[in-house]
């Protein structure tokens, strides 16, 4: 059986959702937002803050519960857009939600490079009930950082 | 002995392979059953040889259409051990039970509003009198509800000013005696499931009854796990309304009812207004048909209704014994299996006693949606989730779980290939330091 489910659960995947980066309640913090996927019941909080000048990505955190994908996803994000401006981290989340429209595909390689570990979701997007999963943490940090450049 | 295998001849679905070409396992009718071929057949030929729109039409067909859709009240009336007259066709549980609370808001507002004002006449003086509620009446209902039977009663509860109150469930997954004492003096309604969609926990309905009764509060029973699964006779269970859905109960999709005892429906204001449920219109005003009519507005899913008079047609064939009698071995087999896999623990009671077969269960350090995918793939179809009933897993100190639910159609091979599913969960998602890791 385990091909299918090999592909799905690359062992990126695994790892991070075993060990998670950025887990944690920040308590200084921009923006916040809070997330949910109804039909299994996952959640996510984040906060963001951004430097002074409200251009680059300080601190990322975020609690919650949820399936492998969903944390993981969340694990990888926060390795990628940490330190990052604002607007990589934009065209990231960009890269990853056409990623996660592609059913299975694969970018092109300039958008693959960029996603790093990210990358290690294609399969996740063969499963239509697992993209919110992984898009959880996603929408999370976009609708967090509206806030966060609201208030820089 | 009702013969699972044969049984499952019937339900072509059943014979379908998943995710490249493996069997098909199917274990979520709790959330929907599969449909044999008598009642996609019973659908199929409404259409082709008697569709037409019922209670109107003096046309032949129209006739024809109107006998089949009261046929089949008749049938599922029977299969309830109800009357006719008090079976009022929804389009699921849900509805059937937002007709109930409605009907509770519709003359409270009435009710409350100025004498003699047009708001004050929109209900009879008799439905007034029964169901209007006030300010300090008390609705109480479990923490084992589905939504469907707690979100409408929190909404009637915020709009009425009446208060929300609960039974508790215990660590085991069912209704703690103990807490019944909330039924008292000022309780109104008692909204209760006949049994979990989680726990799978049946319902002592009778000493709720009696407790309801020695009050004077209303019984909504939520009949929606129980109805397909053993005998259910609503007159003897002495509830005041009640309501289940087709699509559980080997039917199609679309079709509900509402049970209500003859003097409640005949006192409650309509829900729903507008073609069909009235007998006299004017520009300024309306008299609405005796029940069952009275409820149902609208062009109705007449050849749904057709189709769940064949699949009550079709479990009662089975008999309804024999149904609760196999699906209690599928509760066993379930349970004793799942005991036998280290880390999994049951949200509900472990033996199989007073007990359906819906078993939802949680593995230690996998996720819900994960233990889903991995039975997925190996044609395994569970549920996973808080399966629309929250307050439930909260209690038991869970998000979500994952569940398992049989029907008429389980064969023991099927619970055997879920178990075996379930050790591959553990083993694909073991820590790589534990042994046989991914
Ligand atoms: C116990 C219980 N009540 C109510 C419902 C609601 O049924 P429906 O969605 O068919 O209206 C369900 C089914 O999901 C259920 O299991």
């Amino acid at each position: 059986m385990a091909d299918a489910m090999e592909q799905l659960y690359q062992q990126v995947i695994l790892d991070h959702a075993r060990v998670r980066q950025g887990e944690g309640e920040l308590t200084e913090y921009g923006g916040e937002s809070f997330q949910i996927n109804p039909t299994c019941g996952d959640q996510v909080t984040l906060r963001v803050r951004l430097d002074p000048k409200g251009e680059r990505i300080q601190a990322l955190g975020w609690t919650g519960q949820g399936c492998s994908i969903s944390q993981a996803s969340l694990s990888v994000m926060h390795e990628l857009v940490l330190d990052q401006p604002v607007a990589r981290a934009e065209e990231l989340g960009a890269h990853f939600r056409e990623l996660m429209a592609a059913r299975g595909k694969e970018l092109d390689s300039a958008r693959l490079e960029a996603l790093e570990d990210a990358s290690a979701f294609t399969g996740v997007a063969r499963y239509p009930a697992r993209i919110k999963c992984a898009l959880l943490g996603w929408m999370a940090l976009r609708d967090a950082l509206v806030q966060a450049r609201g208030r820089a | 002995m009702l013969n699972p295998d044969t049984v499952k001849a019937d339900f072509p679905l059943l014979g379908r392979t998943v995710r490249g070409g493996k069997p098909l396992v199917y274990l979520d009718s709790g959330a929907t059953a599969q449909k044999p071929q008598q009642v996609i057949d019973a659908e199929l030929r409404f259409y082709a040889e008697t569709n037409a729109a019922v209670h109107r039409g003096a046309h032949q067909i129209a006739e024809e259409a109107t006998e089949a859709y009261e046929t089949s009240r008749d049938v599922v009336a029977e299969f309830v051990g109800a009357d006719a007259a008090e079976i009022v066709w929804t389009k699921n549980a849900t509805e059937a039970l937002n007709l109930v609370a409605y009907g509770f808001l519709n003359a409270s507002l009435a009710a409350a509003a100025a004498p003699g004002s047009a708001a004050a006449a929109a209900v009879t003086p008799e439905a007034i009198q029964r169901y209007a509620l006030v300010p300090g009446d008390e609705i109480v209902l479990s923490e084992a509800e589905h939504h469907a039977n707690l979100v409408p009663w929190q909404q009637l509860a915020q709009k009425t000013g009446a208060t929300l109150r609960w039974i508790s469930v215990t660590a085991q997954g069912r209704l703690d005696p103990e807490t019944f004492s909330v039924i008292g003096e000022r309780t109104r309604i008692l909204a209760i499931t006949h049994a979990s969609n989680v726990t799978g926990a049946i319902t002592d309905v009778e000493a709720l009854v009696a407790r309801a009764r020695k009050v004077g509060a209303y019984v909504v029973l939520d009949a929606c796990q129980t109805a397909a699964h053993m005998p259910v006779d609503l007159h003897a269970l002495d509830v005041d309304f009640a309501a289940f859905s087709a699509h559980k109960m080997v039917g199609p999709t679309g079709v509900g009812a509402l049970y209500g005892r003859h003097a409640l429906l005949e006192d409650l204001p309509p829900f729903l207004t507008g073609g069909s449920m009235v007998e006299v219109v004017t520009m300024e005003t309306t008299s609405f048909m005796p029940p069952p009519q009275r409820f149902e507005a609208g062009t109705q899913m007449v050849a749904q209704v057709v189709g769940f008079a064949a699949a009550v047609k079709y479990l009662r064939e089975l008999g309804m014994d024999q149904v609760a009698a196999h699906e209690s071995q599928m509760t066993q087999r379930l349970l004793e299996g799942i005991s036998l896999v280290p880390g999994v623990r049951v949200l509900g009671p472990e033996d199989a006693t007073d007990r359906l077969a819906v078993v939802a269960f949680e593995v230690d350090g996998v996720h819900p949606h994960d233990v889903g995918q991995v039975l997925d793939d190996a044609g395994v179809a569970v549920r996973v989730g808080h399966h629309c009933a929250q307050p439930i897993h909260r209690r038991l100190g869970v998000h979500a779980s994952a569940r398992a639910s049989a029907g008429v159609y389980t064969t023991a091979a099927d619970v055997d290939a879920f178990i075996a599913g379930l050790h591959e969960v553990r083993r694909f998602f073991a820590a790589p330091s534990d042994t046989g890791g991914h």
